[in-house]
């Protein structure tokens, strides 16, 4: 973890504050000293001097951005992505916390990789917290060693992309969790319904000749897992939730007070699977883009609170790799640097979305899912992670001058609002938008 | 490279109804016993990464009769085999001097792949399930033989259409010329979702019912390995979708029966086959100056 503790005092002035936690949505001074938040204060009231000041007028000065969902491809697929790469883009991005998925190469199923993958010389410009295998090797047959995993640094568990689709597994899997209190995340899909299958069932699947991936593959496997959860009383993640069937049995959990959360990501309450166009790989990612009744029924979910945050499945891929037929291509898009963008674009300015629900989404939100002490608010003793960025700048996004090590994303050349300025971590500036 | 060259064919859904008539209206003007020399010089390679006899023959005569050399690079036997990728194989075979490329693929959308890199123009001779433009040209052309017009004409589209590059193709043609289209089969071979692909498509369970008063009957083939995984046996099907001559006779009297082969036989179809409505064979006949014309377009000088 980049864990720079330091000496040193940051003062960000004149910016407006929202904090969703402490109900703070007004023009604020931060004080931040040794890798915490000090005091917050009106304008020129703050108390105690600092080493550095920071100029936020005209922006908003918000909790550090946390990714629960992204893949930094290290160990084993260096020529995707790295630790720094990776999270350079994340920093860029706005994101000052990312939770790194565990489908590497090898597997990260031991507490010895979750260690590795958050040791300084990995070069990490943001915090990285690993999650870790659910099942050795994520072949699931056997499940991983939680408690030292945990010991190590793990934040979860998951068999992401590979989902246990076994009831004994899983209901094991959520019962172990619940002793140790650390979340199972799943991705939804049950695979048996999803074989040679690249893009959502519907008309353009059809028109375009590909099998499609239905909606019930999800819905059927997020259906059973939210029982599960409900009866075990154990904690329950569902990752990059997509379809409107889907979101049915997430309110039908959080109505009985399961611990069941789940997320979406920037692609999925923007795009349609019609913007797979003329097999557009770049627009091929799993679970799919779906349907437009399924993208209305999220931005609904994401509004009424049963999203609880915005993740980006950030998922890099070389050149050569999407470059081939659609059905051959890997799934995945790339998304820290333009998910603020997208957010603030697509569900403030085009949904009317408040700029305090964004934040929690972004923030807060996945702070919450994952239990991560002391961040996703700025109140005074949490970690000096922050986010400072302008919710009215319009800008272009060019994927070739991405920090990610890849390229593979559905909105080069988009125009976009809202910009990262700067990326605080820890009390340092890791990011500033030149 | 993000656009296909010029006088590329990948499917039948973006073509403008004026283009279709012209290639239909050069493939007149063609005549394999005395072919004109348009492709004189010009290296076509006949790019197959699946079995086919009719269309490759089709092209490969075609492009011979014009005057072309042509080559055929099959996945076997090639670096394909090796592992080559699409895109390296296709800058190989330009790099080689290749002025067209015809490609068949099982992966539908493949000769958009190619032709979004490549600066020759790229035929599409069939992509997984997606399009099979010059079957749906020369299924065109040979109805408009036996046809007046394609406007107000009934055709009954009958089989496996979800694993169907011809049915995708000929809907789109046939919509695009106010014909009105019915298909016809199992909900397993004829999603619902099918009925999105143009404006106007028919859907019907009842084979009687596509046939009452048609024009044209296209019979698609079915494969026998594919029923096997679905809730259709194999002698439901027969009995309620083969093409007998009782059913025909249903049709209206001058109506032809197509297939776009290969047959086969005691499945789909039996005897109607070879009775005096089919006209399979002249299909295969018609895709010889069908295919001249798609060269044609493919080399004109603009």
């Amino acid at each position: 973890m980049a864990n720079r503790s330091n000496a040193a005092s940051l003062l960000i002035k004149g910016g407006h504050v929202i904090d969703p936690v402490a109900h703070v949505d007004a023009d604020l001074d931060v004080l931040l000293r040794d890798g915490r938040v000090a005091e917050i204060a009106p304008h020129n009231k703050l108390r105690g001097g600092a080493d550095e000041k920071f100029d936020a007028r005209g922006l908003v000065v918000a909790p550090g951005f946390i990714d629960l969902h992204v893949h930094l491809r290290e160990p084993g697929q260096t020529h995707k992505e790295t630790i720094e790469t990776g999270t350079a883009a994340a920093a860029a991005g706005g994101f000052t916390s990312v939770c790194c998925m565990p489908n590497t190469s090898p597997v990260a199923d031991s507490p010895d990789w979750i260690a590795w993958m958050q040791h300084p010389d990995r070069g990490a410009s943001v915090n990285v917290f690993p999650i870790a295998a659910a099942t050795i090797g994520s072949e699931g047959s056997t499940l991983t060693d939680f408690r030292s995993l945990r010991r190590s640094g793990a934040v979860a568990v998951t068999d992401d992309g590979k989902p246990i689709l076994k009831d004994d597994l899983m209901r094991d899997a959520l019962q172990l969790g619940a002793q140790l209190d650390l979340p199972v995340i799943q991705h939804a899909e049950d695979t048996r319904l999803t074989e040679r299958c690249s893009m959502h069932e519907g008309p353009t699947s059809f028109r375009l000749g590909l099998r499609g991936i239905t909606a019930d593959s999800e819905a059927g496997v997020v259906d059973r897992d939210v029982h599960l959860a409900q009866n075990l009383k154990a904690r329950l993640h569902v990752a990059h939730i997509s379809t409107a069937a889907a979101l049915k049995p997430v309110r039908r959990g959080k109505r009985a007070h399961a611990h069941v959360t789940c997320e979406v990501t920037p692609h999925h309450f923007t795009l349609i699977d019609e913007n797979v166009g003329e097999y557009d790989t770049n627009f091929k990612m799993n679970p799919p883009l779906r349907s437009v009744s399924d993208r209305e029924a999220i931005v609904a979910a994401l509004a009424d609170g049963t999203i609880d945050a915005i993740a980006t499945d950030h998922a890099p891929h070389a050149p050569h790799e999407k470059q081939v037929e659609f059905e051959r291509a890997p799934f995945g898009v790339t998304g820290l640097e333009t998910a603020l963008a997208i957010a603030i674009t697509q569900l403030y300015r085009n949904q009317r979305l408040p700029l305090v629900r964004i934040v929690d989404l972004l923030a807060s939100g996945p702070a919450r899912v994952l239990d991560l002490k002391a961040r996703g608010s700025l109140s005074v003793g949490n970690h000096a992670d922050v986010t400072i960025f302008d919710p009215k700048k319009r800008w272009t996004f060019d994927a070739s001058k991405s920090l990610s090590k890849s390229h593979n994303t559905p909105f080069d050349g988009w125009q976009l609002t809202g910009r990262v300025v700067a990326t605080i971590v820890g009390g340092r500036i890791t990011y500033r938008a030149s | 490279m993000t656009k296909a060259a010029r006088g590329s064919l990948l499917g039948i859904e973006h073509l403008e109804p004026a283009e279709i008539l012209g290639l239909l209206k050069q493939a007149r003007r063609m005549n394999p016993a005395k072919p004109r020399p348009l492709l004189k010089g010009k290296r076509v390679v006949l790019l197959f990464y699946e079995p086919s006899t009719r269309t490759r023959t089709s092209f490969e005569i075609a492009a011979k009769a014009m005057g072309a050399t042509t080559v055929l690079v099959q996945s076997e036997g090639s670096s394909i085999e090796k592992g080559e990728s699409l895109l390296d194989t296709g800058y190989t075979l330009r790099a080689v001097g290749a002025d067209v490329i015809v490609i068949r693929h099982p992966h539908s959308g493949a000769p958009q792949l190619l032709a979004d890199h490549l600066d020759i123009p790229v035929i599409n001779a069939g992509d997984g399930m997606h399009e099979h433009p010059s079957q749906a040209l020369l299924d065109a052309y040979t109805i408009l033989r036996h046809k007046k017009s394609l406007k107000g004409l009934n055709i009954a589209i009958v089989g496996d259409v979800y694993h169907s590059r011809v049915a995708r193709s000929g809907c789109h043609l046939f919509s695009k010329f106010g014909a009105k289209v019915t298909l016809c089969g199992p909900p397993e071979f004829v999603p619902e979702v099918a009925a999105m692909l143009v404006p106007g498509l028919r859907i019907t369970r009842h084979l009687e019912e596509a046939v009452r008063g048609t024009d044209v009957i296209m019979l698609l083939r079915v494969q026998k390995e594919r029923l096997a995984g679905m809730k259709v046996k194999l002698d439901d099907y027969i009995a309620r979708y083969q093409m007998t001559p009782a059913r025909l006779k249903i049709a209206k009297r001058d109506a032809i029966v197509m297939h776009p082969g290969p047959v086969i036989r005691g499945l789909e179809v039996a005897e109607v086959a070879d009775g005096a409505q089919a006209v399979i064979v002249e299909q295969v006949k018609n895709g010889v100056p069908v295919r001249m014309a798609i060269f044609a377009r493919a080399m004109a000088k603009r």
